[in-house]
């Protein structure tokens, strides 16, 4: 690697535009926001930066204190069920016979690609009251004649309420805690495993006690990636949630456009980025301790 | 005499069900593991399946199979609004794609190849647009694009005045959503491109310049030709990353510049609809034929490699 010395013309070509271009289309964006979140709204559409620290203050307003509650506990449990779909998951492909593993971990990224939009509105259509789901089960009480001792099938209410808002937090975030699962479960020393089985260790303590811990880093990182994207999430709760499963993301959206508060709503969306900054240096303190920790 | 075998031995698909003779760490023949692994299947494809299905499907109800049709198609095509935006969504992915390969492979190629203080600092930076929430940024795309936007608009002559009149032509008056595209896509191509970079034996372009070659011709000789996978497949995360995007567009987009997603989204929130499943299906085709061309592209490149 050269130093950057040698060359300073090549250098500077090299690096000038992606700098030019995130400091001004992102960083100088970013900064107005931050700047803006400690300003009172004058007028309709002015801002002045006063310094005042009351946009965050209002933030511990119940109603509000209730909603970023809620946004941690839904992003929790989505984070939490995805691990535990996951894992199993990755380990299953990580075990399967040499030429299948491609196609199984294409076969799960896959969706990944296919729009956010689209797969939401997917799950609306399998969720809703008149539903493929709502149909199917429709269907079979109708075939097990409970319709002849119970009385006619009511359609459950699957969309709308929290429940709704994590099931489409983990179908659509599920790839991005496969990937850094898959890729630690794979360098996974399989002798490990195997002493710990000829040593007289059940499969689950093994799993417990040699494997979970090897491959604490790629749960690390999965967690991470899941659960910022899920605490950010604003197209989720909104299509799948409605007005009964609201997460910071819509607060943010509604400051911004319907009730035209932006100083709230930057340090709203402030109050997010320390979030993740915490998030992303409690991982990479968690590596530094982990000597194996080579995060993803 | 032999001794038959039990017939769960003999027969394959009774040994492939039942595990049978399975080795303790192999958990790939397990039967719940398989079976799980099917469950995840069914559940992360049928919802997208049946979306697809049932834009083929006569019946505007949309839950029962009523018979083939293609009328939904269209439907979507005969709405211009939708065909207006999904046109949008191409020109800004193809600019965006553009210029975003571009200046990810530079900054592919420095972090490479140079040495300087402050790297790790700056490769940090550099991953931000990939790590902080969506929604942080599309909020402030929106404050700075409003800002600037009422800046060049209070001048009634002179350049500004003129530039500001010229972004308001198609396909200039998208620059607003392109710019922030380019945003969050180079980075990603950067990362793509560095990735492939690695695999680069540095000795090829120290013999090249020892050759006499210049810097120019080494990196149009000798870097480019093995950096072009990389090039290729950046590119194309580039583009299918700005066509999906919904959450940054949505904040950025004015009642002028609507895209695809956008459209989608305020069609999705009046209901399930026959023709919003025929253009979702369309788009789906889009990106994922995007995906196996770019597959496709990579195969041969690699081949030529080892």
């Amino acid at each position: 690697m050269d130093s950057w010395k040698h060359n300073r013309l090549v250098f500077w070509v090299l690096a000038l535009p992606g700098t030019f271009w995130l400091v001004v289309f992102f960083l100088v964006p970013l900064t107005i926001i931050w700047f803006m979140s400690f300003g009172e709204k004058v007028g309709l559409l002015d801002v002045n930066i006063t310094g005042t620290l009351a946009n965050y203050w209002r933030t511990t307003d119940p109603v509000y204190l209730l909603i970023l509650w809620k946004s941690a506990w839904i992003s929790t449990l989505a984070t939490a069920l995805c691990l535990l779909i996951a894992y199993p998951v990755a380990f299953g492909i990580c075990f399967a016979p040499a030429r299948w593993r491609p196609v199984m971990l294409l076969l799960i990224i896959l969706p990944f690609w296919i729009n956010l939009l689209i797969r939401t509105y997917a799950l609306i259509a399998v969720f809703r009251t008149y539903g493929y789901l709502n149909y199917t089960l429709e269907f079979f009480w109708k075939l097990t004649l409970l319709d002849s001792f119970v009385g006619p099938f009511q359609p459950f209410e699957f969309l709308y309420n929290n429940g709704a808002v994590v099931t489409g937090l983990v179908y659509v975030y599920m790839p991005f805690m496969v990937l850094p699962l898959y890729a630690t479960i794979e360098r996974l020393d399989r002798s490990y495993l195997e002493a710990s089985l000829d040593l007289g260790a059940s499969q689950f303590r093994t799993l417990i006690s040699v494997t979970v811990p090897l491959t604490m880093p790629g749960i690390v990182s999965g967690i991470i990636l899941v659960f910022i994207p899920c605490l950010g999430s604003f197209l989720t709760p909104d299509l799948l949630g409605g007005a009964n499963a609201v997460m910071i993301g819509n607060v943010i959206e509604r400051q911004f456009k319907a009730a035209n508060d932006w100083p709230f709503g930057a340090a709203l969306s402030f109050l997010l980025m320390y979030a993740t900054f915490g998030a992303l240096a409690l991982r990479a303190l968690l590596a530094g301790r982990n000597k194996q920790g080579m995060a993803i | 005499m032999s001794i038959e075998a039990p017939l769960v031995h003999r027969s394959p698909v009774l040994r492939w069900l039942t595990s049978a003779n399975q080795q303790p760490l192999d958990y790939g023949r397990r039967l719940w593991l398989k079976v799980f692994f099917g469950f995840i299947l069914f559940a992360l494809y049928s919802p997208i399946l049946t979306l697809i299905a049932f834009s083929f499907n006569d019946s505007k109800r949309n839950v029962v199979w009523k018979g083939f049709t293609l009328k939904y198609y269209a439907v979507a095509w005969n709405n211009s609004s939708l065909v207006d935006a999904f046109v949008n969504s191409l020109a800004i992915a193809v600019m965006a794609t553009v210029v975003s390969t571009v200046i990810g492979a530079t900054v592919a190629l420095m972090l490479w190849r140079f040495r300087f203080p402050g790297k790790s600092a700056y490769e940090g930076f550099m991953a931000l647009p990939i790590v902080i929430p969506e929604i942080c940024m599309g909020v402030a795309m929106l404050v700075f694009f409003a800002r600037l936007g009422n800046w060049m608009g209070s001048f009634h002559s002179g350049p500004i005045f003129w530039w500001h009149q010229l972004f308001s032509i198609w396909p200039l008056s998208l620059s607003a959503i392109t710019i922030s595209h380019i945003a969050f896509c180079f980075p990603f191509v950067a990362v793509v491109v560095r990735a492939r970079m690695a695999g680069f034996n540095r000795e090829l372009e120290e013999s090249s310049k020892d050759l006499g070659a210049t810097e120019w011709q080494t990196f149009r000789h000798i870097i480019l030709p093995f950096m072009q996978p990389g090039l290729i497949a950046g590119a194309l995360l580039a583009f299918t990353l700005s066509l999906d995007d919904f959450v940054i567009t949505f904040f950025t987009s004015g009642p002028e510049t609507v895209t695809f997603p956008v459209k989608v989204y305020s069609l999705v929130r009046r209901g399930v609809s026959p023709d919003i499943n025929a253009a979702s299906t369309a788009l789906i085709v889009i990106t994922l034929v995007a995906s196996l061309v770019a597959m496709k592209l990579q195969a041969p490149a690699k081949a030529k490699k080892s």
